[in-house]
């Protein structure tokens, strides 16, 4: 027998619901159709949108690289000051980007703590570089990767790594064949959502690393300066990142996450 | 670490911008009292907070509600029917985009000028010393993207000039060139001569005589859509007064 | 010595144990006790899953207790056998071999072989959602084996199977023991897979061993009450004199059993509770014990009924059949009198 859901949660669901398409639904109301192609087609255009998808990619491999050990070093090994550091991770995710940005300015800038040294001993400065981008995005994401991953962590079943240490796995061994495999969702998760988070910054991508058509000018930059002068272009620039992430995360969705 | 804050309530302001501004309700709960709403290029925020704060000692009972931001932002969202009393724009185009639209009520007067200036930082590691400096290969210069006043008026100096630039980047707002030069990321930038004054000691501001090329006139409106029609006029005269043009004045801003 | 030589020491909050342990090779010791006696974690403090806090543990002489759990050479299969849900069966036996430094197609060759040992050949790309709880615990017996263990240990291998099942699966695993050339170290709670698949069996209570021996021995004269519950046997402990064994009966005086066995000093004396005769009026006859008491339960045991009576002067459980609680009326709270023959009895020393 089907059931009718209770109307005290399904008229707070299509509400809910409502409040997150509506905005949808007016950009696309408004939204140049009849110029569309040809807007689209204009270079600039495309080239903000290769860099999107090329600095959003690449920082989601970071977050990867660096995030999946560190949700590890959360979820699994105690140490005094855990609650803490767990408490600093997130910190992207409550600092308005903007002041991320500067935030990142301060510590890998050309006079920034870190950065200083970056610039005399290699001569390499970040800010206004397609790897500046790369690392605002990655600051702003990284915490959904490693939030993801550890709640995963934290669910999977530890015994299932002391049944591989008694087959004579080592710690890495355990961790790459058995506790990876087994969080691959939860890891999956966490990329998807770091990936739509990095295509999406603005803030801190735009103070750290300023803003270059070709170098570091991405969507959401581009959409912003647009809003300036052409507010028809800012529609169909975030038409165009809409259609794209709508894209890739649906692909990616039944791909990875669809099993559940 | 001042002017970080500020860019960062910039930010949150212009974000935050199109959910308030209800002037409406405001006006019935408190009693009576009214509440007059400026929308001001984000370079007037300091002199028209001042002005502002004379405006509500002389008016008792009457609030003056600020939102400042980049003008074509602020143009934007009066055109989308923001209830705004008056409109102060950083160059005559976005005022244009307001009046093209019939939302002003009567003609623009403008009652500023600003010049730019070079913004260096105050050690100026890149020894720029003329505007012709600034074509100097490995010397890294930040402008204001063409689409936002200040980026107009900095490539119409270099036009003039006949100089060709390769700035590093494009920033947003002339507070985006600023915070980039604070830091020492940028060895120069060109910003107006009333943000490197407000800036005070963190940047140093450089005159060049090309800047007379691209002066950069502010006009002020009330607005068609007015909920404050009085007020609104009466904050505009307090601009063209003679106290007014002093605060602007002693901000860096030049007479018209 | 070759085989396991064990002492586990584990303190964790109030929990203490201190427990000896030595396996020969190819016997198989089955650590029996209730829940909460510490078994598990004695079984996986050899595996070195749980820190000690002190002794030994010796496998063919080499102390492995500073070793951590990967390096100790040992096989182990889980409760719920925790076969790697991402892997086929084959690959979950291929993974020990592998992280022993095989190649990827000798290990997978090992771990086919291992796999129709145990009579699943067929099953071998089979992901572990896909097999039978028998099966599964089939696969986990083969990944454990296919380390090539010297000390196999085996935590609650049939609990996890529903009865049928368990009684197929018991069999199987009795003729895998029997063809492992080194130790293996068991735990269960239940005392009929100790019995089947143990040379020994070490009953542990509150973390101390209380008994040790061959299951029939365990079987024929519990130590403990825990034990002489497990195996149905009604137990009592006291001092003997000659054929007279005195039991302490809850007046000071004790109440004295007479028996067959003749022994001196502290003893057990059993009987079971099918050699327990419960009359209405006080019998006579030849030579056997009698007392009055109390019933205090009754309850259906398989084709028999249990009847639990409580003295003073003593407890005792007797199976009688359903005719014979219809005729005697015995319900709770009816006063009976329990005779049992001295020739059921069984004395040994304490």
């Amino acid at each position: 027998m089907i059931r009718r859901p209770p109307a005290v949660l399904l008229l707070p669901a299509l509400v809910g619901l409502a409040f997150l398409v509506l905005p949808l639904g007016g950009l696309l109301a408004r939204a140049p159709w009849s110029t569309l192609g040809t807007r689209l087609a204009e270079p600039q255009v495309l080239e903000a949108l290769r860099l999107s998808l090329v600095t959003a990619t690449l920082a989601t491999a970071l977050c990867l690289l660096f995030g999946v050990p560190l949700a590890w070093l959360l979820a699994r090994v105690p140490f005094p000051g855990a609650r803490l550091l767990r408490a600093l991770v997130t910190v992207p995710l409550v600092l308005p980007p903007v002041v991320g940005g500067v935030a990142l300015l301060l510590a890998l800038g050309r006079r920034g703590l870190v950065g200083q040294w970056l610039d005399a001993w290699f001569g390499l400065t970040l800010p206004f570089t397609t790897a500046g981008v790369v690392l605002a995005e990655t600051f702003v994401a990284m915490p959904f990767l490693v939030i993801s991953v550890e709640g995963a962590l934290r669910g999977a079943d530890q015994r299932f790594e002391e049944a591989a240490a008694t087959l004579g796995a080592s710690r890495w061994t355990v961790f790459r064949r058995v506790t990876l495999p087994l969080v691959a969702p939860g890891v999956a998760a966490g990329a998807v959502l770091c990936w739509a988070r990095a295509l999406g910054e603005f803030g801190a991508t735009i103070t750290f690393a300023g803003n270059f058509p070709g170098r570091t000018q991405t969507m959401p930059l581009a959409v912003y300066l647009a809003l300036e002068t052409d507010p028809q272009a800012a529609i169909v620039l975030s038409l165009v990142l809409l259609a794209v992430s709508v894209l890739v995360l649906a692909a990616l969705r039944d791909r990875w996450i669809g099993a559940g | 670490m001042k002017r970080t804050l500020a860019i960062a309530v910039a930010a949150s302001t212009l974000l935050a911008s199109a959910a308030c501004g209800d002037t409406g309700d405001d006006e019935k709960a408190s009693g009576g009292s009214r509440t007059l709403n400026v929308f001001a290029a984000a370079s007037l925020t300091e002199t028209f907070g001042a002005l502002g704060k004379s405006f509500e000692s002389s008016h008792p009972g009457v609030k003056v509600r600020f939102n400042f931001g980049g003008s074509s932002a602020l143009a934007a969202q009066i055109n989308q029917g923001a209830p705004a009393d008056v409109f102060a724009a950083a160059s005559p185009a976005t005022m244009k985009t307001v009046t093209d639209a019939k939302g002003a009520a009567g003609t623009p007067t403008t009652f500023v000028k600003n010049r730019l200036v070079i913004a260096v930082p105050p050690s100026d590691p890149g020894k720029v010393a003329k505007f012709a400096d600034l074509a100097e290969p490995g010397l890294k210069v930040v402008l204001c993207a063409t689409p936002v006043p200040c980026g107009a008026a900095a490539q119409k100096a270099l036009a003039a000039a006949g100089l060709k630039v390769k700035p590093a980047s494009q920033e947003q707002d002339v507070k985006g060139v600023l915070t980039k030069v604070e830091l020492g990321e940028a060895d120069a930038g060109l910003v107006y001569r009333t943000d490197a004054k407000a800036a005070g000691a963190k940047v140093k501001g450089i005159e060049f005589p090309e800047s007379a090329k691209a002066i950069n006139a502010y006009p002020i409106a009330t607005l068609a859509r007015a909920p404050q029609p009085d007020l609104a006029k009466q904050f505009v005269d307090l601009v063209l007064s003679a106290p007014g043009r002093t605060v602007l004045t002693q901000a860096g801003f030049e007479a018209p | 010595m070759s085989g396991l030589d064990a002492r586990l020491v584990v303190r964790r909050g109030a929990f203490d144990l201190d427990l000896e342990l030595a396996a020969a090779p190819g016997e198989v010791v089955a650590l029996l006790g209730p829940n909460g006696a510490g078994k598990s974690t004695a079984l996986r403090a050899l595996a070195g899953l749980v820190p000690t806090a002190g002794g030994h543990v010796r496998v063919d002489g080499a102390e492995l207790r500073p070793l951590p759990p990967e390096r100790r050479g040992i096989g182990m299969v889980f409760q719920d056998y925790l076969l790697f849900p991402h892997l086929s069966a084959l690959d979950n036996v291929a993974f020990g071999p592998r992280c022993q430094g095989r190649r990827k197609g000798e290990a997978r060759r090992a771990a086919a072989a291992w796999l129709d040992r145990v009579g699943l050949a067929d099953r071998a790309s089979d992901r572990p959602r896909a097999l039978s709880g028998g099966q599964a615990q089939r696969v986990a017996l083969a990944r454990a084996l296919a380390v090539e263990p010297r000390l196999l240990l085996l935590d609650e291998p049939l609990a996890a199977l529903d009865a049928h099942t368990r009684l197929e699966v018991r069999a199987a695993l009795r003729r895998h023991l029997a063809g492992f050339g080194g130790a293996a170290v068991l735990v269960t709670h239940d005392p009929l897979d100790a019995m089947v698949l143990a040379d020994r069996i070490v009953v542990v209570e509150d973390g101390r061993l209380v008994q040790q021996g061959a299951p029939a021995e365990i079987a024929r004269r519990p130590r403990t009450d825990y034990v002489a519950r497990l195996v149905g046997l009604n137990l009592y402990r006291g001092r003997a004199a000659g054929r007279s064994v005195t039991v302490a009966d809850g007046t000071g005086d004790g109440h004295v059993l007479d028996t067959l066995d003749s022994l001196e000093g502290e003893v057990f004396l059993a009987f079971s509770p099918a050699a327990v005769a419960l009359h209405r009026s006080r019998p006579d006859g030849s030579p056997r014990n009698v007392w009055q008491a109390t019933v205090s339960a009754v309850e259906r045991h398989g084709d028999r009924v249990r009847v639990t009576v409580s003295g003073p002067p003593l407890d005792a459980a007797a199976d009688v059949t359903a005719g014979a609680v219809a005729e005697l009326q015995l319900a709770e709270g009816a006063r009976v009198w329990v005779a049992v023959k001295a020739a059921e009895t069984h004395v040994y020393p304490a």
